[in-house]
């Protein structure tokens, strides 16, 4: 019989979500728990994600038929403009290093919190107040220039309500940049003893690697827009031709960020990815060192090759050669990644929980995603599918089947830790199938589409590419149902899910030795780590160790 | 308000906690060297581009009051690693006088940059419907140096004859537009600096109440050291603007 | 941690150089040296910010980590304008020709 502690009949008595201080609402508002920030977040992002989501719908069923079944062109460039505004800066962005690096990095390095819980806090109602400023743009007319605000169009002709947007962007840019830098020192000085870099789980070294993005491109996005706001509300020149500026140079500065930014989006989901593969697989990573090294490489690399996203829109010949080439390189630690997770896989003890669905679903989707930006950094193709439905696919292969799959398949292995509770085995595994479906019949055809020659962010289209758009938009509403079942029995678990126990899959990291959920303070004693990462073999304290039994997972009813 | 040297729950040790601020405020200063670093870049492109009209407009600026901002925020720098010696050394009578030395000089600077930003405004360098970068030699004051007003119309006129060669009308719309992005510039980034100056001020006196109250010993000095470290880099962009906004073509005026 | 105190001697030689270099920067700036005047200010402005950074800083005393930081971060800024001047550094005079704002307003 293996030495699994049994699974506890009821929740542990003080944990950190009855914890009060204070009156109920106050001790949420307030409250410099990391874990609660987290919570905090995860409902923010949600908003977002849904508000996202609607303008998502919105385009689909208008590009149901060529001529435009829904909106007027104007209101279709404001359409798919919020739905990016809205997906990459309120929920993409945030999301993981929000929700779960906030949640799960101090558990995971045997701290009581982060190093600034205050500013942690403040990070959360910078977010907030950026969402405002966005949201009031959103309604007052909305927003069309595109995510990317090229100008003169933002800064000059647009006569959509793109101050308050820029306003609550640059806002929101202060809320990540004080995260990256909350994780940074956290990862630094507050490692429990025996906790060395080399024992770090690898969530933690993407989160670094995030944040190291995070800090060093942010505040170059904040002073574009800065610049081009001003522009706009004082009619100065930088980026407008008519008065001698360059909006060349407005590009420059926008992707130079917004570049790294993607990274900001993938590298977290990654680790979560690195997490959830060992763990159902039962045995350690395969490369450890590199796959940290690589979230690194990837952090470096991808700051080198921002004017990939300018080939065709008047940079020079020779800068275009010279990023195209970096372009290239930038795929290498990620297919080091994927060679890595695939080797962990081989030979291991595989088991079909839900977090690992959508683990295996990110890495084929990933894959796609990843060899299809090799296309676009090749100049000569770029020339024919730049701003066609090629780069849409290409990006939401990588996004959502990537980013946003890690994202659920993260909540799915760590909600039993942050509620305490399980969710339903089969409905989940179900609803994971359902979204994968859902979301290749969605994007599959937009390969096609893009490669056939159809234009982005154009209302209309040739009437022979109707079939496509069809197929794209039924997949969107499986896609829907794919992110509605999850989020219901997730609800619905937290109040009548199995309770889960300490360790239930079970897993290796220091967070699974806490309460399910954990104390306020984390940990009654500050733990000392003698172990090395993901080692399934000689982990007595979690009843993991050579000859023993490899435990079941334990799961919801069903 | 904290009380002096105490340890905040998440922290182990008092060393931690020091160590956990000073490199916060490293690491935050690196955001502020790549949120500057983007409007010097976009100084450089424009200044690639334009180079005639930012020499005229960069001789425009007054060069007297330039070199004595940056003595004073030199100044101030070193009262500032005054201040934290004086903490260092629980020197507690010091202290508040190098930091009070430190907020006085930035005041000075601030001050400075006032009369600087009036007299622009004065000679119609705003960038804006109002902006005439040939005001002054158009309009010359009592005070003005005559010496110094026939350079500058010499330089206008060099400058109007490379801009738009061949129009002569075309030529003083292409100087006024791309002094304008000069000035605009000029503005932004001093403006920037200014801000971030008053943001400084007001650490200073956050650490003055302090210091008055005898919080900050040998035991417990972080947040001047913090604070120092905030004030050395403003010193530093300064020291960086004024090469590239004040000095660029003196040779040539 | 032993916290290494600068002296104060040495906090004033500093600011002595600092201002010899503002002078000596405001002198190079009125003399015509043709193109290396922009060289000679930016070289004299960078050593003074690096006598700022090793000793009013303290980065000479402090922890390789943050020695690490700061050159990290001038890296960084290094690679924002290096990259993009390979934009504008190489474009033909035909490519960077903009209209003159005379084509958009009149007189």
């Amino acid at each position: 019989m293996s030495n699994t502690p049994p699974t506890p009949d009821e929740l542990p008595h003080k944990h950190y979500l009855n914890a009060t201080y204070g009156s109920g609402i106050r001790s949420w508002l307030l409250t410099t728990d990391h874990k609660r920030i987290a919570l905090l977040y995860l409902a923010s992002v949600t908003v977002f994600f849904f508000i996202g989501g609607v303008f998502a719908t919105m385009i689909r069923i208008h590009l149901l038929t060529p001529r435009g079944a829904l909106v007027t062109p104007e209101t279709y460039n404001k359409l798919f403009t919020m739905h990016g505004v809205a997906m990459i800066f309120f929920f993409l962005i945030p999301s993981i290093p929000a929700v779960f690096g906030n949640f799960l990095i101090p558990l995971m390095i045997g701290a009581k919190d982060l190093a600034f819980p205050k500013i942690n806090l403040l990070s959360w109602y910078i977010y907030l107040i950026g969402g405002c400023f966005v949201l009031y743009s959103f309604g007052t007319g909305g927003l069309d220039t595109g995510w990317t605000f090229y100008t003169p169009l933002s800064s000059v002709y647009s006569n959509s309500a793109v101050t308050p947007a820029v306003i609550g962007i640059f806002i929101n840019g202060f809320s990540s940049i004080l995260t990256g830098l909350n994780f940074i020192v956290t990862i630094h000085t507050m490692r429990a003893p025996g906790m060395t870099w080399f024992r770090l789980p690898l969530f933690v070294w993407a989160h670094y690697a995030t944040s190291l993005v995070m800090i060093l491109g942010t505040p170059v996005v904040a002073i574009t827009l800065l610049l081009a706001g001003l522009e706009r509300m004082f009619h100065l020149g930088f980026f407008n031709p008519a008065l001698g500026g360059d909006p060349i140079l407005f590009q420059h500065l926008f992707w130079f960020y917004s570049h790294p930014a993607v990274y900001i989006m993938i590298l977290p989901s990654m680790g979560v990815v690195s997490e959830i593969i060992p763990t159902f697989a039962r045995k350690p990573i395969f490369g450890y060192s590199f796959i940290a090294g690589s979230s690194i490489a990837i952090a470096v690399i991808g700051f080198l090759v921002w004017a990939h996203h300018m080939f065709v829109t008047g940079e020079s010949a020779y800068a275009a050669l010279t990023f195209s080439f970096l372009s290239y390189l930038v795929a290498i630690p990620s297919a080091v990644k994927v060679f890595n997770w695939t080797s962990t896989l081989y030979k291991g003890s595989i088991s079909w929980d839900p977090p690992m669905i959508y683990a295996l679903g990110f890495i084929g989707l990933f894959v796609i995603g990843g060899l299809t930006g090799l296309f676009l950094a090749c100049l000569g193709l770029d020339i024919h599918i730049h701003d066609t439905y090629f780069v849409v696919a290409h990006f939401h292969y990588i996004m959502v089947g990537g980013a946003v799959m890690g994202y659920v398949g993260g909540l799915h292995f760590w909600w039993p830790k942050i509620t305490g509770r399980l969710y339903p085995r089969s409905l989940s595994r179900f609803a994971a199938i359902i979204l994968f479906i859902g979301f290749n019949l969605t994007f599959f055809p937009q390969f096609i589409l893009g490669y056939l020659g159809m234009p982005r962010r154009y209302h209309t289209y040739p009437p022979e590419f109707q079939v496509l758009n069809v197929l794209s938009t039924a997949g969107a509403s499986i896609l829907a149902l794919g992110y509605l079942l999850p989020m219901s029995y997730l609800i619905w678990s937290m109040r009548y899910g199995k309770v889960a126990g300490p360790n239930p899959w079970p897993a290796t990291g220091l967070e699974w030795k806490t309460d399910s959920p954990p104390l306020t303070e984390n940990f009654e004693v500050t733990p000392e780590v003698t172990w090395e990462p993901y080692d399934f073999k000689s982990r007595p304290d979690l009843g993991l160790e050579t000859g023993a039994p490899l435990p079941a997972p334990a799961h919801g009813d069903d | 308000m904290h009380r002096t040297g105490e340890l905040y729950g998440q922290f182990e040790t008092l060393e931690q906690q020091k160590e956990s601020a000073t490199l916060g405020m490293w690491i935050f200063l690196v955001t502020e060297i790549l949120f500057f670093g983007g409007i010097f870049l976009t100084y450089a492109v424009n200044r690639h581009l334009y180079f005639t009209a930012f020499g005229v407009g960069g001789n425009m600026l007054d060069l007297r009051l330039g070199t004595i901002n940056t003595v004073v925020l030199i100044a101030s720098s070193f009262t500032m690693a005054m201040s934290v010696w004086s903490a260092q050394t629980s020197q507690k009578k010091w202290l508040p006088i190098f930091l009070v030395l430190t907020l006085v000089l930035g005041f000075v600077f601030l001050g400075i940059k006032y009369v600087e930003y009036k007299q622009k405004f004065d000679h119609h360098l705003i960038p804006g419907h109002a902006f005439d970068l040939t005001y002054r030699m158009n309009h010359p004051a009592p005070g003005d140096d005559p010496k110094e007003l026939a350079s500058e119309r010499k330089e206008i006129e060099e400058a109007l004859a490379t801009e738009d060669p061949g129009n002569p009308q075309g030529g003083l719309v292409a100087l006024n537009s791309h002094a304008q992005l000069y000035f605009s510039l000029y503005f932004g980034m001093t403006g920037l600096h200014a801000l971030h100056m008053v943001v400084g001020a007001g650490l200073l006196i956050w650490v003055i109440k302090g210091s008055l109250k005898g919080r900050f010993s040998a035991s417990y000095n972080t947040p001047i050291e913090v604070v120092g470290l905030y004030w050395h880099f403003i010193d530093i962009v300064w020291i960086y603007l004024f090469a590239l906004l004040y000095l660029i073509n003196r040779h040539l005026g | 941690m032993s916290e290494h105190i600068v002296s104060p001697k040495l906090y004033v030689v500093i600011l002595f150089a600092l201002m010899l270099g503002t002078f000596l920067t405001v002198a190079a700036a009125v003399r015509d040296f043709g193109p290396w005047n922009i060289v000679i200010a930016l070289a004299i402005a960078t050593g003074k910010a690096t006598l700022v950074i090793l000793y009013f800083m303290h980065a000479r005393y402090s922890p390789k980590r943050t020695q690490l930081v700061i050159v990290c971060s001038i890296f960084w800024l290094a690679i924002l304008l290096a990259l993009t001047a390979t934009d504008y550094m190489t474009r033909s005079q035909r490519e960077s020709q903009i209209a003159p704002p005379s084509i958009f307003y009149r007189a």
